[in-house]
């Protein structure tokens, strides 16, 4: 594998500079290498992993999963039902599924309100879309691989040891 | 009458000098709450896998809080006997040739203090892990350091063996890949050590804690060597591989009459080790060999890092082909290793360890341990970087 490409899944929050000196190569060749990435659409960009529970303005935002039941269309299947489904700001995430229902869509609005709003008059009215059930996150424990307590994270082992 | 109680304690233990890395942890441990990075700790940053816990955990909830076997849970020898098998290629019987200790460490104690008498000479290479000359000298015996050198990668040559003999030599303790230097040695050189050990009629004690961190090649392990099973204790354990270094679990293997001598002092001493811990070990050795490949494949990727920043600076450092030791020669800055050391703790807030804790042959070296996450390892070469270059300019 690419080895910025396995450095990027396996290293954390490394920057351009620090990846390259882990990689053993120069900024200008990681640099070239991203952007190499990029036109092979597999690097897409960056985003920050939050703990946004004690961000009182952030914290009022609601996420929600929702379970999408399709009829699947001649020729194309549950594709431009799912890219049309993808499309929307609010659409964080968007899984074809195995099991019963369709499409898990993971969805971010400013309120409980809003985010109903969005199923019911603009999600649930799509030709196509037989069915939802929608379910609000309560708390995150873990996030991308980050757990949200901070205990693993600590380093609990001596400044010294043999 | 004296009335000091250090009367009481024995004479070869008052005699016995305290390891010089407890002085410079508690040069570290002043700096407390400081932006110190410490690049001094033996063992790994990872947490045990998760599924090794939750085995450990499941122990718990079922009731599993009584002794075992002396020699240990049978299911865990007959697991590390096909370990040994596997990935060492060298037989043994779970059910009299594996004993599970605490820790490799207590292995290392059992097989001195089973097979020494007083005044009988060990050999061990040297830069080593503090405990093993301590150890010779708890159990009665000399110890007789033989020398590994940077040019040769840290690896243990036959020709220095052959050099440090004397008569009433009976073991030969050997920690390969190495603790501090990584150094290691390959097929041929372990055979040609094997050979002398043969035509010297020693037994051998092989520490393989890091066998699972080799780099470059394949590890061997001397025990697979003809002739070399029936006189070899080949002692391992979880803490390197596994990162279960707070579990204190390992085992030895070897020769019936062997392991039975070391049952008795275990029996007497220690009784068994902990069955949670050994219910841990077993699901690690069932399952846990994904993470073990993802650990090795990080510490591989931080070795080269650290060994092209030290080399980059005018830090001398062999690339260690095993283990998460860097061991650098720091002579070019003038300095002993222990002003270097302290000097870069007290101005960088780096911690790393002067190679002379690990014996005189670590004299102008220190050992830098890489099982640290990236961010901070960069950070502590570029603090490296500035304190060497302060004191050239």
């Amino acid at each position: 594998m690419n080895p910025v490409l396995k450095l990027l899944i396996d290293g954390g929050s490394l920057t351009t500079g620090q990846l390259a000196q882990v990689a053993g190569l120069s900024v200008a060749e990681v640099e070239q290498q991203l952007e190499q990435l990029k036109k092979d659409k597999i690097f897409l960009g960056w985003r920050p992993v939050l703990d946004l529970s004690h961000e009182a303005a952030a914290a009022a935002a609601v996420r929600a999963v929702i379970e999408v039941k399709l009829t699947p269309e001649r020729g194309g299947g549950f594709n431009r039902l799912a890219e049309r489904i993808s499309r929307f700001d609010e659409v964080e995430s968007c899984h074809l599924m195995s099991g019963g229902y369709d499409l898990l869509v993971f969805v971010k609005g400013p309120s409980l309100q809003k985010v109903a709003a969005f199923v019911s008059e603009r999600l649930s009215t799509i030709e196509g879309v037989l069915s939802t059930a929608t379910h609000f996150l309560l708390r995150t424990y873990k996030e991308q691989g980050y757990l949200l307590s901070g205990e693993e994270g600590r380093d609990a082992r001596l400044n010294v040891v043999p | 009458m004296s009335t000091d109680p250090q009367r009481w304690v024995a004479g070869h233990v008052a005699t016995l000098p305290k390891s010089g890395i407890r002085d410079f942890f508690e040069l570290v441990s002043k700096l407390k709450g400081q932006d110190v990075i410490s690049l001094g700790v033996g063992e790994p940053d990872f947490v045990t896998p998760w599924h090794i816990r939750k085995a450990a955990i499941a122990a718990i909830e079922d009731g599993k809080t009584c002794y075992t076997s002396n020699l240990g849970m049978i299911e865990l020898r007959r697991a590390i006997a096909t370990y040994a098998e596997t990935h060492f290629n060298v037989s043994y019987r779970p059910d009299d040739q594996v004993i599970v200790t605490v820790g490799v460490s207590e292995g290392l104690d059992l097989a001195f203090r089973a097979f020494c008498n007083p005044g009988d000479k060990v050999m061990y290479h040297q830069p080593c892990y503090v405990s093993y000359h301590p150890s010779i000298t708890l159990a009665h015996a000399e110890g007789l350091a033989v020398p590994t050198y940077a040019k040769d990668g840290f690896a243990l040559t036959a020709a220095a063996l052959r050099t440090a003999w004397q008569p009433g030599v009976k073991m030969l303790m050997l920690n390969l890949p190495c603790n501090p230097t990584g150094g290691t040695c390959d097929r041929t050189q372990l055979e040609q050590i094997a050979a002398f050990c043969r035509e010297k009629d020693l037994l051998v004690l092989s520490d393989e804690i890091y066998s699972e961190l080799t780099f470059d090649g394949t590890h061997t392990s001397i025990a697979s060597l003809p002739g070399m099973a029936e006189r070899t204790i080949f002692l391992h354990g979880f803490s390197k591989a596994f990162a279960m270094t707070g579990w204190r679990i390992g085992y030895a293997c070897g020769p019936v009459p062997l392991i039975d001598a070391m049952m008795k002092v275990h029996q007497y001493s220690m009784m068994c080790a902990s069955i949670i811990a050994q219910e841990a070990a077993l699901e690690a050795l069932n399952n846990g060999w994904e993470a073990v490949v993802q650990m090795r494949d990080e510490y591989h990727r931080r070795r080269d890092l650290v060994v092209r920043r030290f080399n980059a600076v005018g830090l001398t450092c062999h690339s260690p082909r095993g283990s998460f030791y860097a061991f650098p020669n720091i002579t070019s800055t003038g300095l002993s290793e222990g002003d270097f050391a302290i000097g870069l703790l007290k101005t960088e807030k780096v911690a790393i360890v002067p190679g002379t804790a690990f014996g005189p042959g670590g004299r102008g070296h220190v050992r830098a341990c890489f099982a640290t996450g990236y961010e901070q390892l960069i950070t502590a070469c570029d603090r490296i970087d500035r304190y060497v270059n302060s004191l050239r300019s």
